[in-house]
């Protein structure tokens, strides 16, 4: 019945595995994006603050998206993450608990990850809605508890007094944030190496099968709900860490990080830059933080409302770009008439954006 | 030991009853048909045996093993596959990387996030063998999405294929495709190896007197006859009821 002979078979696996491999490939435009990013220590020093800023926002949208993006997760909570991670990288460097950065670092991540794997299991429950409400109300509860226990936190007036150690025991974090910076974009460039693995991984595919048909996925044999708890705990270790960069790199914490607005900074993030192709934060990121310093120097006052109209405009005219940030819609769109938009499956290689 | 077994299976959505004391046996390596007029609970029914609805009463045995109350993606681990009526396919993703998928998660390597795809052999050239038997190797690098029809079923039948289940269900395979792709389809389930056992969900008489030794008559959400092809043809209670259904429509 097979149109090869069984010589050909072995070949046949090799172009598959070969074809397989590709999609994960560093393509020359993603390499160029790094190389970039990199040399923006030496072509913007006068902009470390604002550069910084946006590879912190730009780590936490990669969170999302991981979550958004690749498993179809709508969460309003991931300032809870944020914020912890933030306040246990201000806390052990004030107390002298973990004095080197960068441990201390990887611990905040470490602990939002497991507040995150604790809270998936009420996460996961329920529609996009539900999700929506669930998340927004654990990272509410959290800014409540911070605001509660004053003598801890600070309170109202932020925690006071952090002094975080130099790096390694080397790198001082200078006035002008140079070394906050490149301490910045390295750990970013190092969390994106590693959402890159997991989406190219067997997991990373299991997730992609789960966003596109939950029925299905678990109809061949997926563990649906421990993929996602899995996804969703790693997201949260990357919102923590990039929590535990803000507090670090500015030596303060203030109730703010649990703020719903930072959550909703990353939606907006996501929605300029696109889901589903990783770059997306990073892009989006960038663009929101340039556009925030830009609007704010023109109309100190009334730069939100600017932001605002961007966003209706970007919404109007790039609709497909947020893609994954109303799966149930699109999921019902392509139920009742196919795929609206059809994209040549060669140019899916490189940048899969999802839409 | 027959393959699978249910035991007084019942369903009811509210006041409704779904499925009333359902007692059907599939024997091992059987080519076996469900089949009954519209809305007489053949959906209901493989959907309790996949684990999507959950029996109101009654027992499921897969293999002499109790399943009633196994999640549905354990029930593919032991040795049970669907595919759907309506196609259920991961459309962003091409017919490699669908298969691959299944073949990874039932080998144990789904989980692994450290590892690319592609570089396992194991799944490559089982890869290879199910596009082959599935006619799928041209248009094996497309998007599920564009596919023609008549391939997107072949799809869905592929996947659940690749689980390498034991007992193969089959929900109204042929239902919509095309006249002109329905011969390719209807062989590749014709040549489904003989050591698996398929139950057929099918609406379409022609291919269930054609491929199914044995039938199983559902009417009203109750098993109404059960044998071989000739006696189910023969019983005046069958033929009342698909000749009343006639009539009436």
């Amino acid at each position: 019945m097979t149109a090869m002979t069984a010589k050909d078979r072995p070949v046949l696996a090799v172009r598959i595995a070969a074809y397989l491999q590709q999609r994960a490939r560093w393509s020359p435009l993603e390499i160029a994006f790094w190389i970039f990013a990199f040399a923006t220590i030496w072509l913007f020093p006068t902009k470390y603050l604002i550069l910084k800023d946006a590879a912190i926002l730009a780590l936490f949208a990669l969170s999302l998206d991981l979550i958004l993006g690749y498993a179809g997760i709508l969460s309003l909570g991931q300032a809870a993450f944020f914020g912890l991670a933030g306040y246990l990288a201000g806390l052990v460097a004030k107390y002298g608990i973990i004095n080197e950065p960068i441990t201390a670092l990887i611990c905040s991540g470490v602990v939002a990850a497991a507040l995150g794997f604790i809270t998936s299991f009420l996460v996961l429950r329920g529609s996009d809605l539900t999700r929506l409400m669930v998340t927004l109300g654990v990272s509410l509860m959290l800014g409540e508890v911070a605001n509660r226990y004053s003598n801890i936190t600070g309170g109202a007036d932020g925690l006071q007094g952090v002094e975080i150690a130099p790096i390694l025991g080397r790198f001082r974090f200078d006035l002008y944030g140079h070394n906050g910076y490149v301490y910045c974009l390295i750990v970013l460039f190092v969390c994106f190496v590693i959402a890159r693995r997991i989406i190219y991984s067997p997991f990373g595919l299991s997730l992609r099968a789960i966003k596109e048909n939950t029925l299905r996925a678990s109809a061949i044999g997926v563990p649906v709900k421990w993929r996602l708890v899995a996804i969703y705990t790693v997201s949260a270790g990357f919102a923590g860490i990039a929590g535990g960069l803000l507090t670090q790199t500015t030596a303060f914490c203030s109730l703010d990080v649990f703020s719903l607005e930072r959550s909703a900074d990353l939606l907006l993030v996501l929605i300029i830059g696109g889901t589903g192709y990783l770059y997306g934060g990073l892009i989006g990121a960038v663009i929101y933080k340039l556009l925030q310093d830009w609007i704010a120097n023109l109309t100190p006052q009334y730069w939100q409302f600017w932001i605002g109209l961007v966003l209706v405009a970007i919404v109007l005219v790039g609709r497909e770009r947020i893609g994954g940030g109303n799966a149930a819609l699109r999921a019902a769109v392509a139920r009742l008439g196919g795929r609206m938009t059809s994209r040549p499956a060669a140019l899916g290689g490189a940048a899969p954006d999802g839409s | 030991m027959p393959i699978l077994e249910t035991i007084g299976l019942e369903k009811r959505f509210g006041g409704i009853v779904a499925a009333h004391d359902v007692n059907l046996t599939v024997e091992k390596g059987a080519r076996h048909a469900l089949i009954g007029p519209n809305g007489a609970g053949k959906t209901t029914v493989i959907n309790m045996l996949t684990g999507v609805l959950k029996p109101t009463t009654g027992r499921i045995m897969l293999e002499g093993r109790d399943i009633t109350d196994v999640v549905p993606h354990q029930r593919v681990r032991l040795g049970m596959a669907r595919t759907f009526q309506i196609n259920q396919l991961f459309l962003d993703l091409t017919p490699l990387e669908s298969i691959g998928l299944v073949v990874s998660e039932r080998l144990g390597l789904g989980g692994e996030w450290w590892r690319l795809i592609g570089t396992k052999s194991a799944v490559t050239e089982e890869i290879v063998e199910i596009v082959e038997r599935f006619r799928l190797t041209d248009i094996m690098h497309e998007r599920a999405a564009i596919l023609p029809y008549g391939k997107q079923r072949l799809l869905e039948i592929a996947l659940a294929f690749a689980c390498r289940p034991h007992l193969l269900l089959l929900d109204e395979p042929a239902a919509g495709v095309p006249e002109a792709e329905r011969h390719e389809l209807l062989a590749t389930i014709e040549a489904l190896p003989a050591e698996v056992t398929v139950l057929l969900i099918e609406h379409d008489m022609d291919l269930v007197f054609s491929f199914a030794d044995r039938i199983s008559v559902l009417v009203n959400g109750t098993l109404f006859a059960d044998g071989a092809p000739e006696d189910v043809a023969r019983d005046p209670r069958v033929k009342a009821v698909y000749l009343g259904e006639e009539l009436d429509a």
